[in-house]
């Protein structure tokens, strides 16, 4: 499975010199499959790579130079159009890691523009961003209430001349999980990083992270996301030695412990991120727990040409996100309707 | 996956995989004289999928993947498998090349300097290219021109020239039929036969040159010769490229000189003779 190559080289990027070709293609276009391939660029930047793999790489990691500085200029885009209703942009994910040069952000894809607001500020800002040239994407009456009556975030926005999306966020999760994460608190601890523009400390960043990762969605792109959370601990345990007790502070107070725990046990498994276990005040070790083996499985279910493998195990996980999501009677209903739109799971 | 080949084309190399013999045979056949890419990685992947398990067997759809799609990408019939491949490789190029401007042109060369014609699909661009390469001129590519940023110069792109309806039996009459693929009828493009390019132009697909003469042909009109002048050329020029925007700087200044450096000529033809006579005549004047 290259899904496993992939992780066993951006674990060990000296595992690289020892490829022969079949391998390296599998692991490029596995790579490309997870969106990985502009961290994997990045990190075999110092690794003797054979000849014709070099001009992959330096594209890969041009193409992700380009990236950022799109999704930079969309933040600073979005800030300038936010200026004038006075809420702070508080960026989330790769726009974030970008804008504050953590390493989680070297080489990776970034896609929308995510920002959090306060939701009691969403009307202001909704209209501050629909006057700066964002339009609405989906055209569905449905899709729209749905958003609006149950979703963590506004529906998508694209911009008309740029083309680029942005996600308004007001809460972590969709309003009808499980777990309630406090995303004032997050809003009231974010860091400035200059340029007008904030994103959440260091523990939140891994809870929300792990709460998207885990607690929402398909685990689609999961070893990007996943990758995240091992850079990001790396980073913050670096500079703070006391840093996952903190962690599982935070994690604790958002109700998130579950998930932040899985994902930091998946990540040291996967990733060898260095984790701390404790004894006191709080017991956590970070060996494997039931169900974790399925989440191994689903986020390794990539072949050599790039497609994906585990059918049944990746429709179990589609399954379990709507699951996660809704009530079991919402569940019915939403899928009723979709299907009737001629919606299909992949 | 089951059936595969790889195949480098110019600076590009692929892999290609499919669940079913018949495209990669048909490949194997007509890049047969193609190198291998060189240690055997490849730029691309690209797959040639069914779109629902059982639809392998029973009513064959071809659903084209790789390392970049269109989410859109219609499934095609497995008798279009050839085309398929063609298309999954262009896919590739267009999405995710990056080492040169990739223009939409066909590109012939003589006395080491590039010809370059762009224009819509049904222009004639391709089917000029084709004619030409049987008539004294290295076919250099009927699909892409690659503009190199740093020096200025073309290099080819020379995969199966994809010749459509009439074009079809205008090259049966000039090229030998083991170069032809199979006739696909009903494509979404219409009729489509495949044609491979020349020995030489395979021999020498490694050889870059200078662009001396920019066309944009146009069949179907009375015969006229037009100047085009810079601006339009480059406007002209950035719709033709799938990449321009993307390569940022480097896209416009590579344009720049191209415009600047090469002249420019809108050619209206109403037959392939009239437009190579015209071609004869420009080239011995401009280039």
């Amino acid at each position: 499975m290259s899904g496993a190559l992939l992780v066993a080289v951006l674990r060990n990027p000296a595992e690289a010199a020892d490829l022969v070709p079949a391998e390296w293609n599998a692991l490029i276009a596995a790579a490309r499959a997870e969106r990985l391939i502009g961290t994997l660029a990045v990190l075999l930047q110092d690794i003797a790579v054979p000849t014709s793999i070099s001009p992959i790489l330096t594209d890969a990691r041009g193409e992700a130079e380009r990236e950022k500085r799109q999704a930079l200029w969309e933040a600073d885009r979005a800030a300038a159009a936010m200026a004038s209703c006075g809420v702070p942009v508080i960026l989330l994910k790769g726009t974030a890691y970008a804008a504050a040069g953590l390493r989680a952000g070297e080489g990776r894809f970034i896609g929308d523009l995510d920002i959090l607001v306060p939701r009691d500020r969403l009307a202001d800002v909704e209209a501050a961003i629909l006057g700066a040239g964002w339009e609405w994407v989906k055209p569905d009456p449905y899709d729209d209430d749905y958003y609006r009556r149950w979703m963590h975030e506004l529906p998508p926005m694209i911009h008309k001349e740029r083309d680029r999306m942005i996600d308004i966020h007001h809460t972590v999760l969709p309003l009808t999980a499980r777990q309630t994460p406090d995303a004032a608190a997050m809003i009231a601890n974010a860091i400035a990083i200059g340029h007008g523009l904030h994103m959440l400390s260091a523990e939140d960043r891994i809870c929300h992270a792990a709460a998207h990762l885990i607690a929402d969605g398909d685990l689609a792109g999961g070893l990007r996301n996943l990758w995240d959370i091992h850079c990001l601990c790396g980073e913050a345990a670096a500079v703070d030695e006391g840093f996952f007790l903190s962690l599982f502070e935070r994690a604790a107070a958002h109700g998130l412990t579950d998930p932040v725990w899985r994902a930091l046990r998946l990540a040291h498994r996967l990733y060898a991120t260095p984790v701390t276990a404790y004894r006191s005040p709080i017991s956590v070790d970070y060996s494997l727990r039931g169900g974790d083996r399925f989440f191994i499985a689903r986020l390794l279910a990539r072949d050599g040409w790039g497609r994906e493998s585990r059918k049944l195990l990746r429709f179990a996980f589609f399954v379990r996100s709507h699951w996660l999501r809704m009530p079991p009677m919402m569940l019915a209903r939403h899928l009723w309707t979709k299907w009737r739109k001629g919606h299909r799971p992949a | 996956m089951k059936h595969r080949i790889m195949l480098r084309i110019g600076p590009a190399s692929f892999r290609i995989g499919s669940a079913w013999r018949q495209p990669i045979a048909d490949l194997a056949r007509l890049y047969a004289a193609y190198p291998q890419p060189v240690d055997g990685v490849a730029d691309f992947t690209v797959r040639l999928e069914p779109t629902r398990p059982w639809r392998r067997f029973i009513r064959p759809s071809v659903f084209i993947g790789g390392d970049h799609m269109l989410a859109d990408a219609a499934p095609m019939a497995l008798a279009h498998g050839l085309l398929a491949a063609e298309m999954g490789m262009n896919m590739q190029m267009a999405l995710g090349w990056r080492r040169h401007v990739l223009l939409h042109a066909s590109c012939v060369e003589k006395d080491g300097k590039a010809l370059v014609m762009t224009g819509e699909s049904g222009s004639g661009k391709s089917t000029l290219a084709a004619q030409l390469g049987e008539r004294g001129w290295r076919l250099m590519g009927d699909e892409f021109a690659l503009l190199e940023p740093e020096t200025g110069g073309v290099f080819a792109f020379p995969r199966l020239v994809s010749l459509k309806n009439q074009a079809i039996g205008v090259m049966q009459r000039e090229a030998p039929e083991g170069r032809f693929g199979p006739l696909m009828r009903d494509t979404p493009k219409g009729d489509i036969r495949h044609l491979a390019p020349g020995a030489e132009a395979v021999a020498r697909m490694d050889e870059g040159a200078m662009p001396a003469l920019l066309l944009f042909p146009r069949f179907g009109f009375a015969p006229d010769i037009r100047e085009v002048g810079q601006g339009e050329a480059f406007m002209r020029l950035t719709q033709a490229s799938t990449n321009y925007v993307t390569l940022g700087e480097a896209g416009f200044s590579a344009l720049t000189r191209f415009v600047t450096g090469v002249p420019a000529r809108a050619i209206d033809f109403d037959s392939g003779e009239t437009a190579i006579g015209m071609i004869d005549r420009l080239w011995a004047e401009l280039a």
